[in-house]
This record gives structure tokens, sequence and C-alpha cells, in this order.
């Protein structure tokens, strides 16, 4: 992998990384990504893809109101609380 | 008394020989001796844990049920969350986070009259072989100070083998509940996908992840599944089928019993002394009236390579929740050149993450980012996605020849703390063994089979078709009854 490939897999990931994170991510990626490049000579032929072990269905449940979490106990880990919102860095400025 | 069995230590409770609170004081007096070698807990909740021991007492002492581990200590991997508790995950992100709920299990403890003795240390977000990978300490294997206890419920495993608590919960998603108990010479149990809920469980591997016992023998994992096994109506994932009386039926020998060993396990990489105890366990099977015979499970040299992607896929997305809003770390400051470009909303996302996860974190996160991207998806995740179906395949084959796959756990004892730290495939390659039943979502448990000339433990690996843990227990305690290696202690 080239250093401008990781620095955008950064962006898409929205990780800050520094120029010495870079580097090594860079050369420890591009060993990862050659072992696991040994899939490619495996035969899938006509093979599904598995994403789940066990078949998984939908389930469901009535639509009832039920009690769910106080709002006090939501907001009670956030890093910044404006009344009963989360706080951000403003969108528009 | 910290040397006696969880299934010892509960007929005494159950006949009212000893009390809880004697039990969990004699737990919380070892912690505070040897946590300072050990390191296994990131948190002890010492008068949380004496309170719910003294109302384990007064309830059992008024002729009320108390449950099934009624008075019993455990620890439990700081992966799950309980409520108000610090639950860090190992993650600085984490830092200082307290759940506003408790995880399913730990509901099921709390009916069955378990006492929460704290939380154990792990690596960060579950990703690792060692615990080193922790963002708080490193813990140390009971067996040699020296050397890492395995991951990545490290915490877990080094807890229970160095008598701090009977009990613990670990995860495991590549073999984090597997090759740590191997390593640390006690047992520990994944079950297959959806026996045990994940509802708390913070999410590594959505398809991957399991919650597992640990204990000294294979009679207190029994036990322990027992009560946190079942359906839960808020993880859709989690199967609604019975859950057996393994506790009751541990003890009965299987008869006829074929044993499958598949070549693909002895091969490269393996270290002598284990092959040798592994293979002497085979031979005491053979002794017990089992059939060893050899299966094959051709996909399985390809398990890491796959299991690095699906896992690290579902890792990408799931870690996108830390974004600095509703919990966890947020950076101070978000200037700089992302913020002119981006805006400073995203670069409070992409510094928070930068400054949050550790390494090893990191890394998975990019890999997994990658593998999904635009124009490397087939050729990455979706190409991962159809071995893992060959590896089902394959197991699939295997149990329909034999009641049981038997191998190493671990292809080597533990390594010295640091000599895999900066080589990441390395340590991703300790996982050889345990990472196919993950991938495959069948049942596997580790159990002690010998020791090194070195003095550290070896694990046997048996592993069963999915919702056969009866099974899988049943044929673990065969072997343990017939040697000694589980009632051998770390001295400390």
């Amino acid at each position: 992998m080239t250093p401008e490939q990781v620095r955008w897999v950064a962006h898409l990931a929205r990780l800050e990384l520094s120029d010495a994170e870079l580097a090594t991510m860079t050369r420890q990626l591009t060993a990862i990504v050659d072992y696991v490049a040994q899939l490619q000579a495996v035969n899938t032929d006509g093979v599904e893809p598995l994403a789940h072990a066990l078949p998984v269905h939908n389930v469901f449940r009535p639509d009832e109101p039920r009690p769910s979490l106080p709002v006090a106990d939501a907001l009670a880990n956030a890093p910044d609380r404006h009344g009963d919102f989360y706080g951000v860095p403003a969108v528009l400025e | 008394m910290i040397d006696r069995t969880a299934a010892d230590l509960l007929a005494a409770l159950t006949r009212g020989d000893l009390t809880s609170e004697a039990v969990t004081t004699a737990f919380l007096q070892a912690i505070r001796q040897r946590e300072p070698k050990v390191q296994a807990f990131l948190h002890v909740d010492e008068a949380g844990a004496l309170d719910q021991a003294r109302a384990i007492d007064t309830r059992r002492q008024g002729g009320d049920a108390v449950g099934p581990l009624g008075g019993l200590p455990i620890a439990v991997k700081d992966v799950l969350c309980v409520r108000g508790q610090p639950t860090t995950c190992g993650s600085k992100m984490l830092a200082g986070f307290r759940p506003p709920y408790d995880a399913t299990v730990i509901v099921k403890l709390r009916r069955a009259g378990a006492v929460l003795l704290g939380k154990t240390n792990m690596d960060e977000f579950a990703m690792g072989s060692s615990t080193e990978n922790s963002a708080f300490r490193a813990t140390r294997n009971p067996w040699d100070l020296g050397r890492i206890p395995g991951g990545s419920s490290g915490g877990s495993a080094a807890a229970v083998a160095a008598g701090e608590a009977p009990l613990a919960l670990g995860s495991d998603t590549g073999g984090s509940i597997r090759q740590p108990a191997a390593l640390c010479g006690i047992a520990g149990l994944k079950p297959s996908y959806g026996r045990v809920s994940r509802y708390g469980l913070i999410a590594f591997a959505s398809s991957l992840d399991q919650v597992g016992p640990f204990a000294a023998d294979v009679t207190g994992l029994a036990h322990l599944l027992e009560v946190i096994a079942g359906h839960d109506p808020l993880d859709s994932t989690s199967v609604d089928r019975p859950v057996p009386a393994y506790a009751q039926t541990v003890d009965q020998p299987l008869r006829p019993l074929t044993v499958g060993v598949p070549r693909e396990y002895f091969g490269g990489g393996l270290d002598p002394e284990v092959e040798r105890a592994v293979r002497a366990a085979l031979a005491e099977y053979e002794k017990l009236g089992a059939t060893v015979k050899e299966v094959s499970l051709p996909a399985s040299p390809h398990a890491v390579a796959t299991y690095y992607l699906v896992a690290t896929a579902e890792a990408s997305s799931n870690l996108a929740r830390y974004d600095g809003v509703q919990y966890g770390h947020r950076a101070k400051d978000v200037s700089g050149p992302i913020a002119d470009e981006y805006g400073r909303l995203v670069a409070m996302y992409c510094r928070t993450r930068g400054e949050g996860f550790g390494r090893e974190v990191k890394r998975r996160i990019m890999l997994g980012t990658y593998a999904l991207s635009s124009g490397y998806k087939d050729a990455y995740y979706l190409k991962a996605l159809k071995v893992r179906r060959l590896i089902k395949d394959d197991f699939d084959r295997a149990f329909a020849a034999c009641d049981v796959v038997a191998g190493p756990t671990a292809p080597t004892a533990a390594f010295p703390i640091g000599e895999k730290a900066d080589d990441p495939l390395a340590m991703y390659l300790s996982d050889i063994y345990t990472i196919s039943a993950n991938l495959a979502g069948i049942c596997g448990v580790s159990i002690p089979c010998g020791f090194t000339k070195g003095g550290l433990p070896i694990g046997l690996q048996l592993q069963a078709a999915p919702f056969e843990e009866e099974k899988l227990l049943r044929a673990a305690r065969m072997y343990e009854r017939a040697t000694d290696w589980h009632t051998r202690r770390a001295m400390l």
C-alpha cells in the first residue's frame, strides 16, 4: 500500500494519524495485506458468501410503547451537554 | 479456600458450611495480596462485593432461594457493561464511562446469586492475544510473571489461575477465551454462536463474538454456562432453544466417543513440547475407550487470513460509534489541517479517534475500512466470506464423522512480554487453531493437558458442532477425571 492510500483510508475511517503513525501503518498494513492476499489463490467458484454462521432471521415483536432509558441516564456520559441535547462543534459557522 | 474449585465452594455454600461473606473475603484478600504481581483487574468493587455477599447470606439464612451460583464470587471481563461500574474495554476511549444498564449475562449472574468482584484487564476492544494492548497495564501470567497471560481475556484467565476468583467471564471472537485459558493452565469455553446473549457485550465483530466461562475445571464451566446461556429478546442473534442441565450431565462419560484429529493442526509452527502433550492427551482418550481418527479441515490454513478480513471489516463498522459525541473520550482541541479542510465537526471525530484508540485498534479499523472500501470490497471482504463458507463446510463434514475435533489450543506456551508486540502478523498467528470455530459458529473448550519443561501450561482444545456444548463438556470432563493437570496451581 502507498502512503496516499493509507491516508485516504484513514480519512474514510475518521482517524487522525501523525506522520510517524502513517509511516508505520503503511509498512504494517502492507505486510498484512500481502498475507491475506493468499485467499486469492483459493478456488471459490460457485461458493456462496457466508456472512453469518447461523441462519439469521428478522425477529418481530408487537409495536407497543414500553419504558426506555431515562433521558438523564442516557446523557450521563456525554462529554458535552446542552440541556437535553449533546453538544458538538458547530456544523454551520 | 482459594484453591478450591467453584463446584466445591458452591456445595459448601449450599450446605451452609461456608458463608458467602467468608468466601468473598478470602478472594478479596487474595486479590489484595497478588494483584501487585499479576495485575489481572482494572477495577475491584470490594465494598459492593461484600454487600452482595452479605445480602445472599441473609437470604439463605432466611430460607429463601439464592440461585444456582448463590454466594460464589466471579470476575468479569471489562468488555461487559455493568450498570454504574467503570467499563473501559481496555481503552482510553472509554475511560470514565459508566454504563446505564447491565449486560444480559450480568443480569443472569445477579439472578443466579453470583457476587461480582470487579472488572478484568483485556486487550483494547478485545483485539489482541496477549493483553499487552490494554491501554492501562500488562497483565502477567501467574505461572511466570515475565510472560503474557494470553488474550484478549487475559485478565479473567489470570485472575482464575492466580486464585483471585473461582470463576470468570470472558469473550471470544477468535480465541480470546480458549487461548488465555490454555496459556494460564485453566479451563475456558467459547459457546456456539447464539448460545449466549451479546446484549451489553461491547461489540468487536458481531458475527463472531460470544461471551463464555472460565474456571479451574470443566465442572465449573458447566455451572457457569448453564446460568449465562439462553435466548434473550434483547439480542436477535441469540437462539431460542432449551438450555441443557450441563452441570448435571458433565460427569457422564460419552460411550461411544469418536475424537477427530485434523491433520492440518500438526504442521509447521507447532511447538514440539505442545505437540507431545497433545498427542499424549489423544492417547489418553484411546485408553478411555474413545476412537481417535484423523479428519481433514483443508481450508483451515486460510482461517487466519479470512478472520482478519471478516473481523476487521465488522470492527471498522462497530467502532464507528466512538465519535466523541454520546460517551467516552472527546478531543479538546479540534483546530488544524483537517478542520480547515473538512470543518470542525469532522476534525473532532478524527482527532477524538486518533487520541482515544491504541495502535492495534487503529490498525484493525484501517484494515477493515480498506477491505470494505470501494474497489476492494469484492477482492477482500467478499472473497473472505466465500472462504468462510469453505471453513464451515469442512467442520460440517468433520462432525459427520466424529463427535469432537481435538488438537492444540495454541501453537506455543506463553511467550515473554514484549516478544511479539511490534509484529502484528506473528501475534495473529497465535490464534491459528482457535479462530475457525468463530468463523464456523461452533463451540470449543480448552483444558489443561500438561506443562513444558520450563513449567508453562499447555492446553488441549476440543471443538463440537453448534449447540453441542453438553457433549463437549462431557468429553472434556472424561479426560480431566483421568488426569491431574487441572489440580496444579501457580505458586505466587
